[in-house]
């Protein structure tokens, strides 16, 4: 069965060119998809992704809010028992990538980084490994 | 100039010299547009040969406004050079702003936090995270207050992007402006105003598209009646080119938008040379030079027929496509960012050869964060320079003539005609939009785009190719504190006590009560926004007692 990836924008930032190629990105690499459509709160992220059973979350946000949010979103998952692994992407500065990274989220793509990259490290996520090659 | 001579040299060339240089030494690649033709390796009389001079440029000032919209353009006035601008609490950004003109800034622009652009004020559980980001964070009119505090409103221009909530913020800019003493009549600024484009790619939608396009047309029929050197709208194509589309689809999508309002507006009996001369528009620039020098003469000139032949115009200033640039913002790149500087300088001469009315530059930072004060210095330090030493402004569209620039302006506007047609066939633009097939053809470039960024083809210096392996991005990054959400709540929860409440309750019920009445001139809510903010209603009471009549727009997802 293909596994599940929710892809989410988080807060009120309606930037999702990013969101949507990652999305296209993975779906192109054999996963199945699920795009939350912008303007989410982090309660609403939970919830869809308990709903749609998701093996692993990437969450978007080019508004600078991404430690507030993000944090929120790390926090609802641990009160829901969830323990599905989070990655993020987004206008986000080198300064806040280790306190993402403390806050639990496993990977942090941030401005330029190639699809390529984030496919490979998703991989890595789901625990699959490098030469099982492709999900197809 | 003798067409068929210059084919028989050119073709003598053909097969001498160039033959035998590409025998022993190839091109390096094939050269094409990102939104398809091949670009030829060389631009001769040939590609204008039916290119008739006055038909397709004339002069500047005048029908079909290729050159320009004004008949001296630079060497009457310089564009406005306008820096986007906007963080944190109104005290701070009113500080940046005196910075800013400081430094020789001739017009504001205001960015305001996400909040206030999609109606939550900052104490809304949705706000959180959210407040002074992005923007400046506005609630009532004691925020726009502080936000203009000693800038003289009757003396500059104004820029706001602000859409699904631009009549609240138009309406403050205006009582703002009466206490300076000001007449409306003379307040000179832009509203966004723009809803198709946010539905399309930007993503401040509040309302479904029907009563926003009714709160569009109300503000424009509104400042043609009160506020006459008031811009009511800019219609963007920014967004949609920063959503990913092409040169040519930014156009073909702006064009349609605005032909959309010209419709909505008229169709409530306004004559289109009331409110047509107010309307302007907002562009990117991005990397390909004469591309984007293309489009803008293009687009100038596709406006003018549109508004001539087809809306039937005929006060010339209704046939001007006049408009604000900024450099593309998607350009930029978090690895070494100085580069930036140098990609901004290049779209903003383009820029400035298509004939652009104000300028924003972005600043080297802008992938990261907001920019520092350092950074926007040289921003603004680069259009200057561009004004006044490189000698471009002196005379008017210098590129106008170059077989390649010609070529380029004549294919793009072919291709936008085809899109016109084709959103056209499907209903118009609101219609295209609600089956999504705008979003999906931006969707679709955005990611040929990166497609291409992937495998090299399109090369990104410092990204793809020429990569600095040791590189650990370390410049100064501006900051908002999350401290500004806590400010701003207090000063809310402070003047919410300090009003007269019961007139705010009346003022939100006849906002409640005209907004279930039809669109009409008469029912136009702008007027009972006004009295509403000057009763300190705050921005989310009155966006709510809209959503109580509208109800609020859920958009689907297009991947």
């Amino acid at each position: 069965m293909k596994k599940r990836i929710l892809i989410a924008k988080v807060g009120l930032d309606g930037h999702d060119r990013g969101a949507k190629v990652v999305a296209r990105a993975l779906k192109d690499a054999g996963y199945e998809v699920i795009y939350t459509g912008i303007r989410q709160s982090p309660e609403q992220v939970v919830e869809t992704a308990l709903q749609e059973d998701v093996d692993l979350i990437g969450l978007s946000c080019l508004s600078g809010a991404h430690i507030p949010l993000f944090k929120r979103v790390m926090e609802l998952l641990k009160e829901y028992n969830l323990n599905i692994p989070v990655f993020c992407g987004g206008t986000i500065p080198p300064d806040d990538v280790p306190v993402l990274k403390k806050m639990g989220i496993a990977e942090v793509f941030g401005p330029g980084s190639s699809l390529k990259l984030i496919v490979e490290k998703v991989r890595k996520l789901l625990g699959e490994g490098e030469d099982n090659g492709g999900n197809t | 100039m003798d067409l068929k001579k210059i084919i028989e040299e050119r073709e003598k060339w053909e097969s001498g010299i160039l033959k035998k240089f590409l025998e022993k030494a190839p091109e390096r690649k094939d050269f094409k547009l990102d939104f398809g033709p091949k670009i030829e390796r060389l631009y001769t009389p040939e590609h204008l040969a039916d290119w008739d001079y006055l038909d397709k440029l004339g002069f500047p000032g005048q029908f079909p406004y290729t050159r320009g919209v004004y008949p001296t353009m630079y060497r009457g006035r310089l564009w406005t050079m306008r820096q986007y601008a906007g963080f944190g609490t109104a005290e701070e950004t009113n500080k940046r702003y005196k910075f800013l003109l400081s430094q020789g800034q001739m017009g504001l622009s205001v960015a305001f936090d996400l909040p206030t652009q999609v109606g939550y004020d900052s104490d809304d559980p949705m706000a959180l995270g959210e407040v002074g980001k992005v923007g400046v964070a506005v609630d009532t009119i004691e925020d726009m207050r502080i936000l203009f505090d000693g800038i003289p409103l009757a003396k500059i221009s104004t820029s706001m992007t602000i859409n699904s909530t631009a009549a609240i913020l138009l309406t403050m800019y205006q009582l703002i402006g009466e206490e300076q003493g000001a007449d409306p009549k003379i307040l000179r600024g832009t509203v966004q105003n723009d809803i198709l484009k946010e539905y399309i790619a930007r993503g401040t939608y509040i309302f479904p598209p029907q009563p926003s396009m009714r709160l569009v047309a109300d503000v424009i029929v509104y400042c043609a009646e009160n506020m006459p050197k008031w811009n009511p709208i800019s219609i963007s194509g920014y967004h949609i080119r920063e959503a990913g589309s092409t040169a040519v689809q930014e156009v073909a999508f702006t064009i349609a938008d605005g032909m959309e309002y010209v419709n909505w507006v008229t169709k409530r009996g306004v004559d289109v040379d009331k409110f047509a001369p107010r309307l302007s528009f907002f562009f990117a620039a991005h990397n390909n030079f004469f591309e984007e020098i293309a489009k803008f003469r293009a687009a100038r000139r596709v406006w003018a027929k549109v508004m001539k032949e087809r809306f039937g115009a005929k006060n010339p200033k209704s046939w001007m496509l006049r408009f604000h640039t900024q450099t593309g913002g998607s350009t930029l790149t978090a690895q070494q960012p100085l580069n930036n500087i140098i990609r901004v300088t290049i779209q903003a001469l383009a820029a400035v050869l298509g004939g652009t009315q104000s300028l924003h530059t972005n600043s080297y930072d802008e992938a990261l964060a907001l920019p520092t004060e350092k950074s926007v210095e040289i921003a603004l330090r680069t259009q200057q320079i561009i004004a006044y030493e490189s000698g471009v402004t002196d005379t008017i569209d210098p590129m106008g003539g170059s077989y390649y620039v010609e070529w380029l302006t004549d294919t793009i506007e072919e291709e936008v005609w085809k899109y016109l047609d084709e959103i056209e066939r499907k209903g118009g633009m609101t219609q295209a939009i609600e089956v999504g097939y705008i979003q999906k053809e931006i969707a679709d470039s955005a990611y040929k785009i990166q497609m291409d960024i992937e495998s090299g083809e399109r090369v990104v210096v410092g990204v793809n190719k020429f990569v600095d392996e040791s590189e650990e991005i370390n410049i100064e990054i501006m900051k908002v504190s999350e401290e500004v959400a806590r400010r701003q709540i207090e000063r809310l929860q402070r003047i919410k006590s300090n009003r007269d409440n019961s007139k705010v309750e009346e003022a939100l019920d006849m906002i409640r009560k005209m907004a279930e009445k039809d669109e009409s001139n008469e029912t136009n809510l702008v007027p009972h926004i006004y009295n509403a903010v000057k009763h300190y209603a705050t921005l989310g009471e009155i966006v709510q007692a809209l959503k109580d009549v509208f109800g609020e727009y859920r958009a689907p997802t297009i991947i």
